[in-house]
C-alpha cells in the first residue's frame, strides 16, 4: 500500500468527518468517532460540541482522546460535568448525533456489543452496553461506523445491545424509545448505508471509489435494497489524509 | 503465503483475521498503539481471540441468534429498600465532624465485608481507587457483589475469586480491547451477571440518591439489553409513554479515589466527575481515597468546588498515584507500559495470577506498591497529558 493511499479507518474517519459538517452536539465514542470528529472540528465544522459520556463537552480535540473518560477529552473544554449532565442532555434531546460501532449489526441497525453466540453459554464475552444503548436511545440520530466484513453484517444479531430500528417500522416508538430518532447512516470502509423510510432497512445509498455494488453484496450477511441512485464516495483528500496523519493521530494509535 | 485481511474488532477496530499457509484462519487483536508489522503480527497470538476456523462460515440465511430472552427475568442483586436506607442513615451513619483517616487496611476491613454489594467510581483507567482495590484483595473478602463500568478494580476481585454476582454496563479497555479475565469468568459461567447501560446504572444510583424506589427512563428500551436485566417497563399515567423503571441502587459501601481530601472527608475532583456525585450519595458506607490530604481550609474557601462534603463519608486513605497504573486527570498519565504488560499478563490464568502475586499480594500496602513501582518511574507519569 502506498503511502498516499488511505487505508480502511482512513477512510472510515473520513466519512464519518463529512457526516458532521454543519454539526453542533455529537456523541463521541472510542476510536474512528474521535478520529472523524477530530478531523470535522479542524477542517468542517469549527462549531463542533463533541459530547463524551463521562461528561467532557467541548473539548477542542487538538490532542485526540484515547478514551472516553481522559484528560483529552475534556482538555480545553467549555465544561468538564459528570455523565448524568450529558446523558439526561441526551435524554432530553440536546445531541443532534450519535457516533457508535459494533461487533455485529442486523438490516435495521441494532447492534451488538455484549456477546457472541448465546447469552448463557457465549463464544466471546464482550464489554457490555457502555453508553452505547444510551447514545443509540436518546441521541436524534446515530451514525454507525463499521469495517465491512460478512461474518459483522448479520440477519439478526447475536444479542440487541443498542436499538436501531428493533423489528422495523414504529418498533421504536412501540417500545418506548424517544420518536424520531435512529440510526441514520450506517458507514463502513466499503460504502455508506441510509435507511429506506418504509422498511427501516438498510439501504445501499453509496460506494467508495473503486467498491461494486457486487462487492458489498459479498461483504454483507443480508439483502439489502439499493437506492434508486447511489452516490460516489470521493478518495479522501491529500489535506484530510495530512490533517489526519500529521496533526491528529501522528502516533497512529487508531490509525 | 498469509494474507491479511482488514482490521476488524468488536471492541477496538483492531482486530485482523489472517490465514496462515495451512489454510487455517486466525484472528488477532492488534491493539498496542504501535503499528505491527505483518511479520510480528504472525508471532504472536491475541489470546483474547480464540481461533476461527476458515470452514467456519456463517450460513447466509440461518437463523444465528439464539434467543436472548432469559427463563425468568435477571437477577436484581441489590434491591431498592428507601426506607431501609433512611433508616440505616438516621441510625448508623455518624455525620460528627470527626477524623476519619485511616491506612487501607483498616478502611477495608472496617467497611467491606463479606457479601457486600460494593462499586467503584470511575471511567475506563481514570480515576480508580486501585489501592483500596488491592487491599480487598489482599485480605480476600469474598462473595462480593460488583457494579461495574469496573475495569481493573473488577479484573483485579474477578481474577482473585471474590465476585460472585455483577450488575455489568461495560468491562473493557476500549482502544486496548476486551479483557480476558471477564471473558475467561462468564465464558466459564462462574459469574451472574444482569446487563445495563452506562446512564441507567448511574441513574439507579440516583434514584436511591433522591431517595426513591425507582427512576423512569427512556433507554434499553425495545432491546436486549433490557431483556437481561431486572429493570422493568410501565405506561406512564401522565403521557402514556412506555418508560423504562430502573431500581434504585443503594450500595453497601462505595469507594471513590479523589484529587484532594481532608481527614474529614470533604473531597475535591478535579476535572470531569463521571458518576461520583451519584455514587456518593447513594450508598451506606463511603470509603475516599485521596492523592493528596489537605487543610479543611482548603473547602472552608471555596465551598462550591467540593462534591463529596465530610458527612457522606466513613474513612479517608492516604492514596497518591491511587489509579495507578491508570491516570488522575491533571495530576499523572496512564502507565502505558504498565497497562500493556498487564493486559499480556491477563491472557492466561497462571501470568495473572504471577502479575497479582508480584503488585498486589506481594506488597503489603500502597506505599510499598508505589516502591515497588519506583518513585523516577512515577515521577515521569506527572502533569497533564
Amino acid at each position: 500500500m502506498s503511502a498516499d493511499k488511505a487505508n480502511a479507518t482512513e477512510r472510515l474517519a473520513c466519512t464519518a468527518a463529512r457526516l458532521m459538517k454543519g454539526s453542533t452536539t455529537v456523541f463521541i465514542g472510542t476510536g474512528v468517532p474521535m478520529l472523524a470528529a477530530a478531523l470535522a472540528r479542524a477542517l468542517y465544522s469549527p462549531a463542533l460540541i463533541p459530547v463524551f459520556e463521562f461528561g467532557g463537552v467541548g473539548s477542542t480535540l487538538e490532542k485526540l482522546p484515547l478514551a472516553v473518560g481522559e484528560f483529552n477529552s475534556f482538555r480545553r473544554g467549555v465544561a468538564a460535568m459528570g455523565i448524568c449532565d450529558v446523558m439526561e442532555a441526551a435524554q432530553r434531546g440536546v445531541v443532534r448525533d450519535g457516533f457508535l460501532g459494533g461487533a455485529q449489526i442486523d438490516p435495521f441497525g441494532n447492534l451488538n456489543t455484549t456477546v457472541i453466540g448465546a447469552y448463557d453459554a457465549p463464544a466471546v464475552r464482550l464489554p457490555g452496553s457502555g453508553g452505547a444503548n444510551d447514545v443509540g436511545s436518546l441521541c436524534w440520530r446515530t451514525i454507525i461506523i463499521m469495517k465491512h466484513e460478512r461474518k459483522r453484517f448479520v440477519p439478526k444479531v447475536d444479542f440487541l445491545t443498542t436499538p436501531g430500528y428493533l423489528d422495523g417500522p414504529g418498533a421504536r416508538e412501540r417500545a418506548g424509545l424517544p420518536p424520531e430518532t435512529g440510526p441514520y447512516r450506517v458507514v463502513t470502509d466499503l460504502a455508506v448505508f441510509d435507511f429506506e423510510p418504509e422498511s427501516k432497512r438498510m439501504r445501499l445509498f453509496a460506494l467508495n471509489p473503486g467498491i461494486t455494488v457486487e462487492k458489498v453484496v459479498s461483504e454483507t450477511g443480508f439483502p439489502f435494497p439499493v437506492a434508486a441512485k447511489v452516490a460516489r464516495n470521493t478518495d479522501p483528500t491529500a489535506l484530510e489524509l495530512e490533517t489526519l496523519r500529521l496533526k491528529i493521530d501522528p502516533e497512529k494509535v487508531f490509525l | 503465503m498469509s494474507k491479511i485481511r482488514p482490521p476488524l474488532c468488536s471492541d477496538c477496530g483492531w482486530l485482523e483475521t489472517r490465514t496462515a499457509a495451512d489454510g487455517r484462519a486466525s484472528r488477532f487483536c492488534v491493539k498496542h498503539g504501535a503499528p505491527r508489522t505483518a511479520a510480528e503480527l504472525q508471532a504472536e497470538a491475541c489470546s483474547d481471540f480464540r481461533p476461527l476456523e476458515t470452514t467456519q462460515v456463517l450460513p447466509a440465511q440461518a437463523p444465528v441468534r439464539p434467543s436472548a430472552r432469559p427463563a425468568g427475568p435477571a437477577p436484581l442483586f441489590q434491591p431498592p429498600d428507601p426506607d431501609g436506607f433512611r433508616r440505616f442513615l438516621r441510625d448508623e451513619k455518624d455525620f460528627s465532624l470527626r477524623d476519619k483517616f485511616m491506612s487501607e487496611r483498616e478502611a477495608v476491613k472496617r467497611f467491606i465485608h463479606t457479601g457486600d454489594y460494593v462499586g467503584f467510581e470511575l471511567y475506563g483507567t481514570v480515576r480508580c481507587p486501585l489501592s483500596v482495590v488491592r487491599e480487598i484483595v489482599r485480605q480476600r473478602v469474598k462473595g462480593l457483589r460488583l457494579m461495574g463500568q469496573g475495569l481493573m478494580d473488577a479484573d483485579f476481585l474477578i481474577a482473585a475469586g471474590l465476585v460472585t454476582e455483577m450488575d455489568i454496563t461495560y468491562v473493557g479497555y476500549e482502544a486496548y480491547g476486551l479483557s480476558p479475565i471477564l471473558r475467561r469468568a462468564v465464558e466459564r459461567g462462574t459469574l451472574k451477571l444482569a446487563e445495563w447501560s452506562n446512564a441507567a446504572i448511574t441513574w439507579r444510583m440516583k434514584a436511591a440518591a433522591m431517595g426513591l424506589p425507582f427512576l423512569p427512563a427512556r433507554t434499553m428500551l425495545g432491546t436486549d439489553t433490557l431483556a437481561r436485566s431486572p429493570a422493568k417497563t410501565m405506561k406512564d399515567p401522565f403521557t402514556g409513554m412506555e418508560l423504562v423503571l430502573l431500581p434504585a441502587l443503594a450500595l453497601d459501601t462505595a469507594v471513590i479515589h479523589v484529587h484532594r481530601a481532608d481527614r474529614y472527608g470533604n473531597c475535591q475532583i478535579d476535572g470531569i466527575s463521571g458518576f461520583a456525585v451519584e455514587m456518593s450519595r447513594a450508598c451506606k458506607r463511603l470509603i475516599v481515597s485521596a492523592e493528596e490530604i489537605v487543610d479543611t481550609e482548603v473547602f472552608r474557601e471555596k465551598p462550591e468546588r467540593t462534591i463529596i462534603p465530610y458527612f457522606l463519608v466513613d474513612a479517608v486513605v492516604s492514596a497518591p498515584f491511587g489509579a495507578h497504573p491508570g491516570e488522575a486527570c491533571g495530576a499523572y498519565r496512564r502507565d502505558e507500559p504498565h497497562i500493556k504488560a498487564y493486559l499480556e499478563a491477563t491472557r492466561s490464568e497462571e501470568t495473572t495470577k504471577r502479575y497479582l502475586d508480584e503488585f498486589v499480594h506481594g506488597v503489603k500496602d500502597h506505599a510499598a506498591y508505589l516502591k515497588r513501582v519506583g518513585a523516577s518511574r512515577l515521577d515521569a507519569l506527572k502533569g497533564e497529558k
